[in-house]
């Protein structure tokens, strides 16, 4: 919300002439959804401040975004932060009121252009979820400035709910104007992690102007690009290789969120790799996919040419939407088109057109079930549905003890309702096949650790037929 | 032949035979309706522009028989206009009518090719040779002495113009099987099995009265008197296994003669039918023991016995199609129907072709399956307890194996039994088979439901405001909400409906005010209405059982504690479950020691209530969202203060003025944390919660929508006084819409409540269900308060300028989406206490639910 430059560089006048901003004016820019007023609280011989004051407004904020998707429009979205924050808005407030002095521009004294000075910046308040004060210092201080910060607290009445996501950001450090007013524009809403306005393109070109000749030696780079272009994966491979202009570019693992991504990642193509190869085996021609997801297994499935149809179920609309694009549906030649069929449907409900099928696919989907739901799982699967061959994954619970990073009781994911011991899940699929006609094996997926077992477990059920 | 008249089936599809020129059409304009005459000609033109297109035969034929069957299967007659004169012809046409269980009929015109030759010769569209007409007649010829064996049930052949001109009429017969003027109230008695001493204490038991006479005017030695108005109805199976089948016999051919009772028959007496007849069949199954009996009969009864085993009709349709009776059983579309399928079916239910470990035919299970408005009674397989699935009940209690003879009273659905003297047959599979299930038919049915009730586009009809549409995208929203975060579906008996606020006020400064409340109702007609204090939680619905057999009995849900308490999105509330046992506990504690299980007489309640405090079940929201935006706003708007007063003396035009509207800023962002503040405490265990009922919904047997809103709060008042430390009572004041004084002591109610940081009131009509002038009334209007109304607007709402922009609000979505939720709420209540099966309890619950996802301010 609001931005505090000082210097105590003299002629203090100096700091006006580089902005193009008279020291005895109130002034204000139009922005999109408000204005930001700048003035000068402080202009002495000694010290000269100035002031860049957002008065964002609130109703038009909501009004004009519009309903993007169903998750922006909700009651959460009119009580919002952004009036009261340092963000994109500020970023381009800065550039719309500061544009001569970021460029770099100053005719009357073009030698004050490159003189480095000593500032002190003081901005309230600056969001910054998921690093906090380690993340603030990671990209200021390399940079060269002093950081003095303060973390508000939630609330001050109900102190058991912690600390908030904001701070008093305090930087100080001699530099270039136009290289410090660059710094903020790209660190400020790389902190915010949010962007007011759709980020395409364009925001790659703005990044790697403004980012010249500090960003391409920036130890968090990678970190402030993928910020700064909301961790869109494509723009921000894009953003980086250019930065680096042809110097090899390396996989870092340095960041502790990369690192589990990447386990995450393999475990997850390995157990699709051994529930492709568990179908395949099977000899199914028909399979259907419960809880396909986004539709990494359908895309293995379709690669086979074994498999003459291929149905992705699942409950979310927007992932089969996701999983409709990723396969290029549209775009598939008929043949192809024929082999595969997208359509919700919840494993709760007993769903005719889930019948017929040589096989089905159930991978990592019934820990995402209440328990008191899975009987309800049981009878639409195994008795309604019916397939012959149906290929079962869920969390080892066991293996848990191995991932640093997770507390004891913890779950993998913040929407699995249990996660089941090698022993837990044994007895429930030995009970499925039991009650149900099947006959049952049970798999262990990734690599066996003694004592815990694998990460992941499969059961593979097989119908018991009279022949 | 003067004046003849034709009489055929309700139902048929009238094949019309007859050479081009015979006039087919003609008489098929004559004799009926315009709709209900397919003709192929037509059917040509319709395909290809050209009705004597003879190319297009094959497609006009494919769209006729598609018509046709469409028709039948919506139980509407149907005459076929074509030649039909070659045996391929016909064939699709009876299959038709087979698959649709209703009769075919062919009624052949024959007349003289001449006659033809010369009406074809005027028309200009019919330029064919005479040898076509040749051909066909000679066809026709063939064909006639064939059609019985092709499977015509009625065959009507008119061989002159002159007799086919001498038809006057159509009569259409009803089925034997319609009885749906025949109201009841009946008795409908299951498998006898020749079991005389307990039919005849079960029809005592009933208060029928049965004489002994002399045999004689087809009375068989019985007089039969019936209570008062009511009909007997036998299921079928009188005979085989039990000790005395003639006497069942007698007295119920006795009882059919003199009109007190209905029977039809069963495999067993379709069996001694066919016995009797002289056909070879086995002595099994009890048989030969009726065979033993029977010697002692003379031939004249066995006559008799042939005649009413000849007559017995498969199935009866009662009470308008209320009822259906059958010994086996009857899917909804052979209902009313006839065929030899329908009479196979009504014999022995559905079979999978396979048998299970005793030996026996592996039933399918047709009634798990039924969706039909009728109430189908039926016997056949024995069960230890006659239980109810799907509006289908089987009442074969297996007397002759040592159960019970039972009947069920119509309409009253009451059952009545008595026991098996003794054992007389040992049945080949034990009649507690399965008796370790623990749940009834309808709730193990019920454990799972289907897929095709919830998805796509519903229209879903209620008592308070008739079709209520759910679209598809809301659908598809719900479906995800529902499976992925709600509660086991047999609790979710109810959603509550969303609440509209008041109108938008006049007046300065306020968005909602109780004014504009009272003056809705006023405009709609309602005297009197309730005002009720708005508690600031989370809404809740309460279901709360006297114990853990309540909840398996009556909600079919094992291993779940008690009771539930939800979110209105049938969220669980509670995520720490022994928190939520606990609460549960508590609540159930207040109701026993308020007597209030006896008083309702009811095991189960639904209440209506506010969960307190806000901040237990909205944690999240209150972290992330209300208080993040009060730090973040309180800490930056210090720093601006500072620097604009700092800056203020530096004597800078248009400063003071900043200062100014900062520093308001500033005020706005402290009431706006003093405002969710107040809806926050912290929460340790189960003390710490405050619930406020206000509706007590449903209880056994009972919707109570019908109850004004002051008999709620009376009868909450009572369960709150059980609880004090728990339960809060809702001030409430009730005043008429016309009464100045009762409404500015409203008014400065409110203002105080508010003022003091109170949400605000809810009004409603003093009746729960009110309806208006202009229909149904919107069931109870918000008025929040004006700082309240900052959590939901904004902290700065209230500035002049942004204040004149948000008075701009329309409220017509968000109220008839209320009256819809509403009337989908009371419907899901009323449902299941009608004890429906829980597709039509959940059909309405997600209706409530999908409508939510309909695009709606949420401010609002």
């Amino acid at each position: 919300m609001l931005l505090k430059i000082s210097t105590t560089h003299t002629p203090t006048t100096d700091l006006s002439h580089l902005l193009h901003k008279h020291p005895e004016k109130l002034q204000a820019v139009e922005l999109s959804n408000g204005k930001a007023h700048v003035f000068y609280p402080e202009a002495t011989e000694a010290r000269c401040t100035v002031a860049l004051l957002l008065d964002i407004d609130p109703i038009g904020l909501v009004r004009n975004s519009g309903r993007n998707g169903d998750d922006s429009f909700s009651l959460g979205h009119y009580v919002n932060d952004r009036p009261y924050v340092a963000s994109s808005f500020m970023s381009v407030a800065i550039s719309k009121t500061f544009s001569t002095a970021m460029n770099g521009t100053c005719n009357k004294h073009p030698e004050l252009v490159d003189r480095i000075m000593p500032f002190e910046v003081e901005i309230s308040v600056l969001p910054a979820p998921k690093g906090g004060e380690i993340l603030i210092r990671k990209l200021f201080e390399p940079l060269g400035y002093q950081v003095n910060l303060e973390r508000h607290e939630l609330d001050s009445k109900f102190t058991e709910w912690g600390m908030s996501k904001y701070f008093t950001l305090n930087i100080s450090g001699n530099f270039k104007l136009k290289d410090l007013l660059s710094h903020l524009y790209v660190l400020i809403p790389a902190l915010d992690n949010e962007k007011h306005y759709w980020v395409g393109q364009h925001e790659v070109e703005k990044l790697l102007e403004k980012g010249k000749g500090w960003l391409k030696d920036h130890p968090e780079k990678e970190q402030i690009t993928k910020r700064y272009l909301k961790g869109i994966g494509g723009l921000t491979r894009n953003a980086l290789s250019r930065l680096l202009e042809g110097d090899e570019m390396i996989e870092k693992e340095d960041s502790d969120e990369g690192q589990s991504d990447i386990v995450k990642e393999t475990l997850h193509y390995k157990r699709l790799k051994v529930v492709l190869d568990e179908l395949i085996s099977s000899d199914a021609k028909t399979i259907v996919d419960l809880g396909c997801g986004e539709g990494k297994l359908l895309r293995m499935l379709l690669r086979e040419k074994q498999f003459q149809k291929v149905l992705g179920v699942d409950v979310s609309f927007r992932e089969l939407e996701k999983a409709s694009d990723r396969l290029r549906v549209q775009e598939m030649a008929p043949k192809q088109k024929e082999r595969i069929e997208l359509m919700q449907g919840a494993l709760t409900y007993r769903d005719k057109r889930l019948q017929g099928f040589d096989a089905a696919a159930i991978v990592e989907v019934i820990e995402h079930l209440d328990p008191n739901r899975l009987k309800a799982f049981e009878r639409v699967v195994f008795e309604f549905a019916q397939p012959k061959t149906v290929v079962l994954t869920t969390p080892n619970r066991e293996y848990n003890d191995l991932f640093e990073n997770m507390e004891a009781g913890q779950m993998r994911h913040a929407d699995h309702r249990f996660e089941w011991t090698r022993n837990e899940f044994e007895s429930w699929a030995n009970q499925v096949a039991e009650r149900n006609g099947y006959k049952v094996l049970l798999r262990p997926i990734g690599d066996v650790v003694e004592k815990v077992g694998a990460p992941s477990q499969m059961a593979v059920f097989n119908l018991i037929t009279n022949e | 032949m003067n004046n003849t008249e034709i009489k055929i089936p309700e139902l048929s599809l009238v094949v019309l035979i007859g050479i081009s020129g015979s006039g087919k059409s003609s008489f098929a304009k004559k004799h009926f309706k315009e709709t209900e005459v397919l003709s192929s000609d037509k059917c040509r033109g319709i395909v290809s522009d050209d009705d004597n297109n003879q190319a297009a035969t094959d497609d006009a034929f494919e769209l006729l028989h598609f018509i046709a069957s469409k028709r039948l299967k919506n139980g509407l007659l149907t005459v076929v206009d074509a030649t039909n004169v070659q045996p391929e012809a016909r064939k699709p046409l009876v299959q038709l009518a087979k698959n649709y269980h209703c009769l075919p009929v062919a009624i052949v015109l024959d007349v003289p090719e001449k006659v033809c030759e010369e009406r074809n010769a005027n028309r200009p569209d019919r330029n064919f040779g005479k040898h076509v007409t040749r051909h066909q007649r000679s066809q026709l010829r063939r064909s006639i002495k064939h059609l019985k064996s092709e499977g015509f049930r009625h065959i009507f052949v008119l061989d002159s113009v002159e007799e086919i001109e001498s038809i006057t009429g159509i009569k259409r017969e009803k089925l034997y099987n319609d009885k749906k003027d025949v109201k009841g109230p009946f008795d409908i008695i299951g498998d006898v099995h020749g079991c005389f001493t307990e039919l005849t204490e079960l029809l005592t038991k009933l208060g029928y009265t049965i004489n002994r006479t002399d045999e004689g005017q087809g009375n068989y030695g019985f007089n039969v008197e019936t209570p008062e108005g009511r009909k007997a109805i036998f299921l079928g199976d009188l005979v085989d296994r039990g000790p005395d089948s003639p006497s069942v016999l007698k007295l119920v051919m006795s009882m059919v003669n003199s009109g007190a009772a209905f029977c039809v028959p069963g495999n067993h007496d379709m069996k001694l039918q066919k016995y009797l007849n002289g056909k070879d069949v086995q002595l099994k199954h009890g048989l030969a023991l009726t065979v033993e009996q029977l010697k002692g009969e003379n031939a004249h009864f066995i006559n008799q016995l042939k005649d009413f085993l000849y007559g017995l009709v498969s199935h009866y349709v009662f009470d308008n199609g209320r009822l259906v009776v059958a010994h086996a059983g009857l899917k909804e579309e052979m209902q009313g129907r006839g065929s030899g399928a329908v009479r196979s079916f009504c014999m022995f239910g559905e079979t999978t072709g396979e048998t299970d470990e005793f030996g026996l035919p592996v039933r399918f299970n047709w009634a798990s399956e039924y969706r039909g408005k009728a109430m189908v009674v039926y016997g056949h397989t024995p069960v230890p307890e006659a239980q109810w699935l799907n509006r289908t009940i089987d009442i074969d209690t297996g007397c002759v194996f040592g159960g019970k003879l039972s009947a069920l009273r119509y309409p009253e659905e009451e059952l009545v039994s008595v026991e098996a003297k003794q054992v007389y047959a040992e049945p080949a599979r034990p009649l507690n088979w399965k008796a370790d299930v623990v749940l009834s038919h309808q709730h193990e049915h019920d454990d799972v439901l289907d897929i095709d009730d919830v998805i796509g586009k519903r229209i879903i009809s209620t008592r308070l405001r008739n079709n209520v549409t759910v679209r598809e995208e809301n659908s598809i929203a719900a479906l995800e909400v529902m499976s992925r975060f709600a509660l086991n579906p047999k609790w979710l008996i109810y959603l509550p409906p969303t609440m509209s606020p008041s109108e938008t006020s006049d007046l300065a400064g306020y968005l909602e005010h109780p004014i504009e409340a009272l003056k809705y109702f006023k405009s709609q007609g309602v005297e009197k209405v309730v005002c009720e204090e708005k508690h600031m939680g989370s809404r809740t619905i309460l279901i709360i059982c006297k114990n853990e057999e309540t909840v398996r009995t009556r909600f079919g849900i094992e291993n779940e504690g008690i009771g539930v308490c939800y979110t209105r999105t049938g969220r669980n509330f509670f995520a720490d479950s022994e928190l939520e046992t606990q609460f549960i506990d508590r609540v159930n504690k207040a109701l026993t020691n308020a007597n209030f299980w006896e008083k309702f007489n009811t095991d189960w309640v639904c209440l209506d209530a506010e969960l307190m405090p806000w901040s237990a079940k909205a944690q999240a929201l209150l972290k992330d969202q209300y208080a993040s935006v009060g730090s973040a706003a309180s800490a930056a708007l210090v720093n601006v203060v500072d620097v604009l007063n700092q800056t203020a003396n530096r004597k800078i035009e248009g400063i003071k003025e900043l200062l100014q509207m900062y520093s308001s800023k500033k005020e706005m962002i402290a009431d706006y944390t003093d405002a969710y503040r107040n809806y926050c405490w912290p929460v340790n265990g189960v003390d710490d919660y405050k619930l406020a009922p206000f509706h007590i919904l449903a209880t056994e047997g009972a919707v109570h929508t019908d109850k004004d809103h002051a008999w709620h709060m009376q009868e909450i008042s009572l369960i709150c006084e059980q609880d004090r430390q728990m339960f809060l009572v809702t001030p409430h004041k009730i005043i008429e819409v016309n009464d100045e004084a009762g409404i500015s002591e409203v008014v400065s109610w409110w203002t105080n409540l508010t003022e003091k940081g109170g949400e605000g009131m809810v009004i409603k009509p003093y009746d729960f269900v009110t309806t208006g002038k202009k229909g149904l009334v919107q069931p109870a209007i918000k008025c929040r308060g004006k700082e309240y109304l900052r959590i939901i607007y904004g902290p700065e709402y209230s500035a002049p300028e942004n204040m004149t922009r948000l008075k701009n609000r329309g409220l017509s979505g968000k109220r008839s989406l209320a009256l819809r939720e509403f009337a989908l709420g009371v419907e899901s209540l009323e449902r299941f206490v009608r004890k429906e099966p829980l597709r039509k309890v959940h059909e309405c619950v997600f209706g409530v639910l999908a409508l939510e996802s309909e695009e709606i301010d949420p401010r609002l």
